[in-house]
């Protein structure tokens, strides 16, 4: 990876103005796929995703059920226009990994044994990418998940954290990914305090690993307070949301 | 679209509670205490039409990769930078239950995780590797054909990319009225690090390393950790729908290090090289 320019400022700004431990501004919309049992918009620095549930539902072809426990179906895609140069609709091979990671991330905070020969099936489209998508996509997918009503064990968070300019950062966007030094995505059940997802790319010595695994953890954190109290204004109104706090 | 499938492996209730309970008291089914790497075999140059090969045996799992080297245009956005492109394929020859037809999820995900433990280590020095700046580059495939299925196919795999890249001698190209000819004389490949794939599976409450099939199929999850020649680690993967605490992960990058660091002196003694 080439460092060609600095991307902290003397004044420990980032190329978007944030400081090193700040999250990109995160919005969630519960419900916006009329359509689906469950759905969520997330909007995570420029990143515009929306993740529709559907499910549980029987499973086609029936050859896929399980007779113990419900299958989860995943699907993260991009739009073609999501991206600065097109992007071909057609599943790559990188779509095709994040989904099964993603389907992993989720996996273990849904209680699957309630869903015997049912599917529950997770969309996930990008409609708009800004890096951190796969974090985005799964954030989104767990709200939409709890919007549909599945039997969960805890809320799925997600956050990346990385090295940019030799300096541990939280959330890291596109133009850090892309030039930065390191990117690791995790993924936290946040009360059953479990990691479901850890992915890297990019050099970290052990200290700067722990250091990025604590800080990601601590986005999560701050990820999962957004995912709850969209959920509460949903279900429970703005107000009465924050009186139970 | 990624779905949760039931295990392939069929393996008896009454021999899974024979593995738990072993694996509660240190052991293994196989005689390995819980962090032990089944023995690594490396044969090199084993196939003499490729620039470089090698022929990895990790216990039962056997691996061949070979490393064929072209020339081409550069990726877009890595203009100066030679193009090394690793895959994997899992043979129909490798295990009863593997079929012939475009590969699944988890043998992209094999290729994709392999590629990144190599290319985030930056092993070969791609800048060398520039004709025209660009226009034309050395392109390096390193294809890579699990023949024998016995769990950790990650590692095995991630060792036989790392021993035929390292023993590979390049052709050397020159540029003539415009045209890319090939001397006929060969090079060292520019190598920088070695980077090592430890693969960390949790079975119930317990850590083990290195997995056979067997234990695949009863493990929660799965930690592939890729470490360079300074201790650092350059790469990782979870894989599996069970989830690590903190603690977990801090462990298993510990150990991936500490493990990583003697496979990677194994390497360098099989491989020949300094």
């Amino acid at each position: 990876m080439v460092q060609s320019r600095s991307l902290i400022d003397e004044s420990g700004k980032r190329t978007d103005g944030r400081v090193i431990d700040e999250l990109r501004e995160v919005k969630i919309n519960v419900g916006v796929v009329k359509n689906a049992d469950g759905s969520a918009l997330i909007e995570f620095g420029k990143n515009r995703i929306i993740a529709a549930v559907y499910g549980p539902r029987e499973v086609h072809p029936k050859h896929m059920a399980l007779s113990d426990r419900g299958v989860v179906r995943c699907r993260y895609h991009m739009s073609p226009f999501s991206t600065d140069t097109r992007k071909s609709p057609a599943p790559s091979r990188r779509e095709t990994e994040i989904s099964k990671v993603i389907r992993e991330a989720l996996e273990p905070a849904l209680i699957l044994e309630d869903y015997p020969r049912a599917a529950i099936d997770i969309f996930i489209e990008v409609l708009q990418a800004d890096g951190g998508s796969r974090c985005a996509g799964i954030s989104a997918a767990s709200v939409a998940l709890a919007d549909a009503g599945i039997n969960m064990r805890d809320m799925v968070s997600a956050c990346a954290a990385g090295k940019v300019d030799d300096k541990i950062v939280v959330d890291i966007n596109d133009t850090e990914d892309k030039e930065g030094g390191a990117d690791m995505p995790v993924a936290y059940m946040p009360n059953l305090e479990k990691i479901t997802l850890l992915q890297l790319d990019g050099e970290l010595n052990p200290n700067e690993f722990n250091t990025c695994l604590e800080e990601a953890v601590r986005g999560c954190l701050k990820v999962y307070e957004i995912q709850r109290s969209s959920l509460m204004e949903k279900y429970f109104g703005d107000e009465k949301g924050m009186k139970e706090e | 679209m990624s779905l949760s499938k039931k295990s392939t492996v069929i393996v008896e209730n009454l021999r899974k509670k024979q593995m738990r309970e072993a694996i509660s008291t240190g052991k293994r089914l196989d005689e390995r205490s819980l962090d032990e790497v089944r023995p690594i075999e490396i044969e090199l140059d084993v196939i003499k039409k490729a620039n470089g090969s090698a022929w990895v045996k990790l216990g039962n799992t056997e691996v061949v990769a070979g490393v064929k080297v072209e020339t081409g245009e550069p990726f877009e956005g890595l203009e100066n930078s030679g193009a090394l492109i690793i895959t994997a394929e899992v043979l129909p020859i490798a295990s009863p239950h593997i079929e012939p037809g475009p590969p699944d999820e988890e043998t992209i995900e094999l290729a994709r995780v392999v590629d990144r433990g190599v290319r985030e280590s930056e092993m070969l020095d791609l800048k060398k590797l520039v004709l025209v700046p660009g226009k034309i580059v050395y392109t390096i495939f390193v294809d890579c054909s699990v023949i024998n299925v016995d769990g950790n196919l990650l590692d095995a795999t991630s060792y036989a990319v790392v021993s035929a890249l390292a023993s590979c001698k390049l052709p050397v190209f020159e540029i003539k009225d415009d045209k890319v000819v090939d001397t006929g004389k060969t090079q060292e490949p520019p190598i920088t690090t070695l980077p090592v794939s430890v693969t960390t599976v949790k079975i119930g409450d317990y850590l083990i390393s290195d997995p056979t099939t067997e234990e695949e199929a009863c493990m929660d999850a799965r930690l592939t950790i890729t470490t360079n020649s300074k201790g650092s680690i350059v790469a990782m993967q979870k894989g599996l729908k069970g989830s690590f605490s903190i603690d977990d992960v801090k462990s298993i990058a510990d150990k991936a290090i500490a493990k990583g660091e003697g496979i990677r002196g194994k390497l360098k003694g099989m491989i020949n090289i300094g």
